[in-house]
């Protein structure tokens, strides 16, 4: 019985740690989202006037106080920091300008589009930069892998939208295959409208998904080839190698399995460059997705849009940060949470 | 060394490293062009009167319908794309450059702090670097520039764009400096010449700038290198959404920009062209890069 108890409560304590830093990280998690919320509020403080939006410049000045006491806007700031902290944690971040509606309504209306965009680009990132970053790493000196290296060097040398223009010049102008902007024909699965469900949505879908996965595969390829580089010198390879396992048991199940935890921790760090490759990737395929529109309310000064732009782009660094470092926990059993092996 | 030493010892490292030699050709031609090009173009593209409407959208020469006054074609305006390119090359590669300086004017002293000093300093400066980097410079420069755009318009933003521009770039990519010159003064501090110049009595600031940086240039020569590439993407990405250079003084990205609307009309080399010289001189400096790092990183010496 003993040592089924000892178990038990070894058990029971490391999922307390877990739990504890779990908290530790949504505490974390909190505070930069409390951050990003008072910068938001600074900007909008420093960039718009309501008053002007709402009334234009030729309303008398007693009118003008009035409505900026009905407003609010002549209470101290901390007071209206507090009231906008309060109106964000229930999900009210303002009225758009231009659309003249919620503007987190806005925002959320165009994420499905973002989404499954950086979810296309994301698969063929996945399908072609593993096969090719384990064959670079496996066969570090072959042709194979030094072609490919080299074509990475390209790849990053080319920005983004230049491979976009040059998709659209090739296979929309020239060949005349493929649509160069839009999303095509979607269907609303409830709040959710998908381009994935129709032949001329997914149409419309490949060359954007292609441009953005040039940008990410070079980085990708460098980071896995790295990583299983460090794994397969490392002892427990060679000994799986000394005891007779073949070689794509020794690569697949041993290497690559560990090289996975720095591949998610790194590729983690990434998640800022995505968002910003996909804003540039909207813009060049006019792809109606939060990118695209945070350009619109940019150059027609959309202040309200414009924070809550920050303040989800924000929340999405945050929550994709704390999932890598839970995922990162998860598979890796070493990292110990109270510092025992 | 006499200059004909010089010569051949240019040629011998040319022909070692032959890749090497190309990048680096490629890039000093992109470079001296840029330089050269008031002396080098046949108009000025930021002179409004010195180009006709009438001409715009012309082809290159090679093409039918091509004027043998515009090499390489005009854009909508009637702008000669030749000029056009040289000038804009020259801005990007200024505001590439010039970020550089800011980004290794604040990393390598913070570097060379962290590396020295050690204990808490060190980790300070490295948690400050390890969350600049976790933020991306690119989202986060789109995001200064939107914020400046909104906030100035868009004529004020396009007047101060090489500072804003230059700013921003520099101020948000430190950290590599940084990274490189902390890892290299741990080593270094740690040689016999740095003790005996501490056995001597030479203060801290003097073994620093004397002793220790001297000896890490090398790397730091490498970081630069890549990140004069990673600059220019970044100018011409925010040029491209315009956030950066207006259209009256276009860098590369404006150029692009502005030819962007045209390849619908198949009139593909306005942007293209502009393209073309982009990925040329990120090809270069990249790859030069690379063979840089694998020339003096002794890790990756040949076996």
């Amino acid at each position: 019985m003993a040592p089924l108890a000892g178990g038990l409560s070894n058990r029971m304590q490391a999922l307390a740690t877990g739990l504890t830093f779990l908290a530790k990280r949504a505490a974390q998690a909190v505070v930069v989202m409390l951050a990003i919320a008072v910068i938001a509020f600074a900007v909008k403080g420093a960039l718009g006037d309501p008053l002007r939006e709402i009334m234009g410049e030729a309303v008398p000045e007693a009118e003008r106080a009035a409505l900026r006491h009905e407003l609010g806007l002549d209470a101290p700031w901390p007071t209206q920091l507090a009231r906008y902290l309060g109106a964000a944690a229930k999900g009210d971040l303002g009225q758009s300008y231009i659309y003249k509606r919620s503007t987190l309504e806005v925002i959320v209306a165009k994420f499905p589009a973002s989404f499954e965009l950086v979810l296309a680009a994301s698969l063929i990132v996945l399908f072609i930069a593993l096969p090719a970053g384990v064959y670079c790493a496996v066969r570090p000196r072959s042709f194979g892998a030094k072609l490919i290296l080299a074509l990475s060097v390209l790849g990053i040398s080319i920005p983004v939208f230049l491979t976009g223009i040059f998709l659209i010049t090739v296979f929309s102008v020239w060949l005349g295959l493929l649509p160069a902007f839009g999303r095509g024909e979607t269907v609303a699965l409830g709040p959710w409208d998908t381009g994935l469900l129709t032949l001329d949505g997914l149409e419309h879908l490949l060359l954007p998904a292609v441009t953005l996965s040039t940008i990410m595969l070079p980085l990708f390829i460098r980071l896995i080839r790295g990583a299983m580089l460090d794994q397969l010198g490392s002892d427990y390879v060679r000994t799986a190698r000394a005891k007779g396992a073949a070689p794509l048991r020794v690569w697949l199940n041993h290497a690559l399995r560990n090289a996975l935890i720095p591949i998610v921790a790194l590729g983690a760090l990434q998640i800022g460059n995505l968002l910003a490759f996909t804003l540039l990737t909207e813009t060049v395929f006019q792809w109606p997705g939060m990118g695209f529109l945070f350009l619109e309310a940019v150059t027609r000064a959309d202040v309200p849009l414009i924070t809550t732009y920050l303040i989800v782009v924000g929340l999405l660094f945050v929550v994709t940060n704390t999932l890598a470092d839970v995922l990162s926990l998860w598979l890796d059993p070493r990292i110990s949470l109270d510092g025992r092996r | 060394m006499n200059a004909r030493a010089v010569r051949s010892a240019i040629g011998a490292a040319a022909s070692d490293h032959p890749v090497a030699a190309v990048a680096g050709f490629m890039l000093a031609a992109i470079a001296l062009a840029a330089l050269a090009a008031p002396l080098i173009a046949p108009q000025n593209p930021f002179d409004l009167a010195s180009f006709d409407v009438l001409d715009a959208e012309l082809p290159p020469l090679w093409l039918q319908g091509g004027d043998p006054r515009f090499l390489l074609g005009t854009d909508s305006q009637g702008r000669d794309l030749f000029s056009a390119i040289l000038y804009g090359t020259r801005i990007s590669l200024t505001v590439g450059v010039l970020a550089v300086v800011i980004q290794a004017a604040i990393g390598v002293p913070l570097g060379l702090i962290a590396g020295y000093a050690g204990g808490r300093v060190d980790s300070l400066i490295a948690r400050l670097a390890d969350i600049q980097l976790s933020l991306s410079s690119l989202m986060l420069a789109i995001i200064a520039l939107a914020l400046a755009r909104a906030g100035l318009g868009g004529e004020t933003l396009g007047r101060f764009a090489v500072p804003l521009l230059v700013l921003v770039i520099g101020l948000a990519e430190w950290p590599f400096f940084a990274r490189t010159a902390r890892a290299a003064t741990q080593v270094e501090a740690a040689k016999d010449h740095v003790r005996a110049a501490r056995a001597l009595g030479a203060s801290s600031a003097r073994i620093v700038a004397r002793h220790i940086l001297p000896n890490i240039l090398s790397p730091l020569i490498v970081v630069a290198t890549t990140q004069v590439a990673g600059a220019v993407m970044t100018e011409a990405a925010l040029s491209f959404l315009g956030l950066g250079l207006p259209v009256t003084q276009p860098s590369l990205g404006t150029l692009i920009r502005s030819g962007y609307d045209l390849i619908f009309a198949g009139i593909w080399w306005v942007t293209l062209l502009p393209g073309l010289t982009l990925v040329a001189l990120l090809v270069a400096v990249n790859v030069l890069g690379d063979e840089l790092r694998d020339a003096l990183d002794p890790r990756l010496a040949p076996r």
